[in-house]
């Protein structure tokens, strides 16, 4: 009864989970959930750049994330605008630049609902190729520099006075949460990246007491989501992206009704 | 003194940002194993001399020299972990480098904070928040420790149990302090030397020739002053930091 294009979607679904669950933490630890929103919003430029020249659409995805990671990174060391103020330029501007940039290029179609809210269901090998490598490469990254992350994460002052390479950590994690954000795209659609990220991370919290309990348990949560989604979608013939998200959001609510050893010791805050 | 006794100096230190001269002509000198105290108004450029003294903030013109191989201890003014993140004091103390773990436990009772061993960092109270850093800098051993406000969020009693840790510390290991702080009062009594900024060095010295030189008294005003009988009053009677 499984068909070949639902067991596709689903070893992409674990897949983006899997690497969702460990960078969501860290969106969720350093509140970078807007900047999360930001880079995925630019994917749109990204579609029609990969048009543009004949690439691979995942391929300009990347191409136009981390081009946005670095103009980031630059524009919040200038103290003019705030941050969030900032986020909200890049992230409105690129997501409609994107659109007209697309509504120029004669003869071609792109399925707008699907670069949105993802489509899973259309994945194909090369798709779960990029995200088994590219996300297996975000991860290999991530694992490479989580003790100085988790440094800077807590005091990046003391990190870096106990010798840490802040910079060089923290552009490497731009430049893989970018990567990260892209190879997301196909599985839940720009508008939803974010929602894998800091769902699954978000309800992990409850029941972990150190950060990589949280990423393993984000991670599994995720997978759970994207089953329980997929499940939904193909029995009521919902929307498969948000059908996912609609399940990691009542895994968090779920979460609730089970004891937590942590909550007592966070709740007196 | 020998050469080597200088741990740390700043020779003509002037930074400015965005046309804002933040610290005009600072000389300061560190000795072994001297707590230096840096006071101030808000807005001195007490945080900015510290960091400049860290190496974190490029000063724009001037020299920091620190003895090669020397070992800095850092408490940071604040530590703000967001509460969904994981994290035990035995966690944060691990992160300081390998090798460590037994060396948190009898830290933990030099600074008197046993108890909250396996607490998440973000359930402490400010005291006991401001014993783990203090412990936390302390970790490798520092020849100098830089601590940024260190009685910053705790009343008035456990501020003084604070400047007494410190200053015991201090006696126990032999290590440098230089600290940051706008309290004018109890820090007299835990340091050895005072540094009076705004923004350039108004007066420095020990502190019976600080509190009694017209630019400090110029400096903080007449409430300051008012309040400095009332600490000179209780010196005769009652020394404040005699534990040393």
């Amino acid at each position: 009864m499984f068909d070949d294009f639902l067991l596709r979607a689903l070893a992409g679904g674990i897949g983006v989970a899997l690497v969702a669950g460990p960078f969501g933490s860290f969106v969720v630890w350093r509140r970078l959930a807007y900047f999360g929103d930001t880079l995925a919003h630019s994917a749109l430029l990204g579609v029609a750049l990969g048009f543009l020249l004949h690439i691979n659409l995942t391929l300009g995805i990347i191409a136009v994330c981390q081009l946005l990671a670095i103009l980031l990174f630059f524009g919040q060391r200038q103290k003019q605008l705030a941050s969030d103020t900032l986020l909200g330029i890049f992230s409105h501007g690129a997501l409609s630049l994107g659109l007209v940039v697309l509504s120029f290029m004669e003869g071609i179609r792109v399925d707008l609902f699907a670069v949105l809210f993802g489509d899973i269901l259309a994945i194909g090998l090369v798709d779960l190729s990029w995200i088994y490598g590219g996300g297996g490469l975000a991860l290999a990254g991530l694992l490479w520099i989580w003790k100085p992350l988790l440094a800077i994460t807590i005091h990046e002052d003391l990190a870096r006075v106990e010798g840490v390479p802040v910079d060089r950590v923290n552009w490497a994690f731009l430049g893989l949460i970018a990567l990260t954000v892209a190879v997301m795209m196909k599985v839940v659609g720009l508008l939803l990246v974010t929602s894998l990220l800091i769902i699954p991370a978000a309800t992990a919290r409850r029941f972990a007491w150190n950060p990589e309990l949280m990423a393993i348990l984000g991670s599994l949560i995720g997978c759970l989501a994207v089953v329980g989604g997929l499940y939904g979608s193909f029995t009521w013939d919902t929307p498969a992206g948000p059908s996912i998200v609609v399940a990691a959001c009542g895994l968090f609510l779920l979460s609730f009704l089970l004891p937590n050893r942590l909550a007592s010791s966070f709740s007196d805050r | 003194m020998s050469e080597t006794d200088t741990l740390l100096e700043l020779s003509d230190i002037n930074l400015i940002r965005s046309r804002h001269h933040l610290l005009k002509q600072v000389n300061m000198k560190v000795e072994r194993g001297e707590i230096l105290t840096i006071i101030g108004p808000n807005g001195a450029g007490k945080t900015t001399l510290l960091r400049v003294a860290l190496g974190l903030m490029p000063q724009t013109t001037g020299r920091v020299h620190r003895l090669p191989g020397i070992t800095l201890g850092y408490m940071p003014q604040r530590l703000h972990i967001d509460p969904t993140f994981p994290l035990t004091v035995k966690r944060f103390f691990s992160m300081a480098g390998k090798n460590l773990t037994t060396k948190v436990l009898p830290l933990l009772k030099e600074v008197g904070a046993v108890h909250v061993l396996d607490s998440p960092l973000q359930s402490l109270s400010g005291g006991e928040l401001q014993r783990v850093l203090l412990a936390r800098a302390l970790i490798r051993d520092p020849d100098l420790l830089m601590l940024d406000e260190p009685v910053q969020g705790v009343d008035v009693h456990g501020q003084v149990e604070l400047y007494q840790l410190i200053t015991r510390l201090r006696n126990e290991r032999g290590c440098a302090v230089l600290m940051v702080s706008h309290d004018l009062h109890l820090v007299m009594a835990a340091t050895d030397r005072v540094i009076c900024l705004n923004r350039h060095i108004c007066c420095s010295g020990t502190p019976d020739i600080v509190t009694n030189d017209p630019a400090y008294l110029e400096l903080f005003g007449p409430l300051m002053v008012q309040h400095l009988a009332v600490y000179t009053h209780n010196k005769g009677h009652r020394p404040i930091g005699q534990d040393g």
